[in-house]
C-alpha cells in the first residue's frame, strides 16, 4: 500500500510533498509528543499527529516515515510543508479527529 | 577516521535535527548497517534537541573511525544539577513552550541511553553539559 492508496481511501488532502505519494506504508504511529514518536516510530510508517512545527518534519524525515497525518484541520506551518516538500514526505489532512482517522486507518492497513 | 563538527543555537528550534540528520547521511554514505544508524539518529537527535532546548550554545562533534561512531555534544548552559534525577523517564525541566510543541515530556535521556551502546553524561550546573553517545560498528544488534 502506497500513501497515495490512503489519500485516496480516507478522502485526504495533499498539503505538500506530493512528490513522495509513491512511498510504501509499513504501518502507523499516532503521537503528539515528539521524543515518543523519535522513540517508537519505524521507517515507513504514517504518523497521526497535531503537531504542525517545522520539528515534525525533522523526525519524519529522520525515522523515513512515509507521511504525516494532520488531524481536525490543523495546517502545517509554512516551513514544515516547506521542508516537507524537499523531502518529499507528504502532509496530509483530515476534518477527522485522531481517533476517527487512526481507526480508518488501521481497518485499511490491516486489511 | 572522520571528524565532523556542527554548531547547535540554543532555542532556535528551526534547526533542531540538522547536525543529526548529517550524521545519518555521513553513516548512509559509509555503508554503516541500518539498525545501528536508526539507533545513532534517535540518540544524536535527542541530544541535540537537549542542547537546543536547555543551553544557549553548543556544538556536536562526531568521530568515525573502523570499530565506532562517537558522538560529542557540549553546550554552555545551565548544566544538571542531578543526572541520576534528569536520567528517570518523564522527569523534565523544560518550559512550557517547549512542552506544547511536544517536546519536553522527559523520554529524551532515556531514549539515549536505550539506543546508545554507551552513553556518559558530565554536568557543572551553572555552566554546561557534555554527553558522549558511543555507538559500536562491528555488531548489527538492534532492528
Amino acid at each position: 500500500m502506497t500513501v497515495a492508496d490512503i489519500v485516496k481511501a480516507l478522502d485526504l488532502k495533499v498539503l505538500s510533498g506530493a512528490g513522495g505519494l509513491n512511498r510504501e506504508v509499513s504501518g502507523g504511529y499516532v503521537s503528539d509528543l515528539l521524543s515518543d514518536v523519535m522513540g517508537k516510530a519505524d521507517a515507513g510508517q504514517v504518523w497521526v499527529t497535531l503537531q504542525t512545527h517545522k520539528n515534525v518534519m525533522a523526525i519524519a524525515s529522520l525515522k523515513d516515515l512515509a507521511a504525516v497525518i494532520l488531524v481536525s484541520g490543523y495546517q502545517p506551518a509554512e516551513n514544515t510543508a516547506q521542508q516537507s516538500e524537499e523531502e518529499n514526505i507528504p502532509i496530509l489532512g483530515t476534518d477527522m479527529s485522531a481517533f476517527e482517522v487512526t481507526g480508518e486507518l488501521y481497518t485499511l492497513i490491516r486489511k | 577516521m572522520e571528524h565532523h563538527e556542527f554548531n547547535i543555537e540554543g532555542g532556535d528550534f528551526s534547526r533542531a535535527g540538522y547536525a543529526s540528520s548529517q550524521v545519518k547521511k555521513i553513516l548512509k554514505q559509509m555503508g554503516v548497517d541500518v539498525g545501528i544508524i536508526k539507533r545513532t539518529v534517535v540518540a544524536a537527535y535527542e541530544g541535540e534537541v537537549n542542547v537546543v532546548a536547555h543551553a544557549y550554545s553548543g556544538a556536536m562533534y562526531v568521530d568515525i573511525n573502523r570499530d565506532e561512531v562517537q558522538i560529542e555534544l557540549r553546550d554552555e548552559g545551565p548544566g544538571i544539577e542531578d543526572i541520576e534525577q534528569a536520567m528517570q523517564e518523564g522527569y523534565s525541566t523544560a518550559s512550557s513552550a517547549v512542552r506544547e510543541m511536544g517536546f519536553g515530556a522527559g523520554m529524551g535521556l532515556s531514549n539515549m541511553k536505550k539506543n546508545a551502546d554507551e552513553l556518559h553524561i558530565e554536568s557543572e550546573p551553572g555552566k554546561g553539559t557534555k554527553v558522549v553517545i558511543r555507538m559500536l560498528l562491528n555488531t548489527t544488534t538492534g532492528d
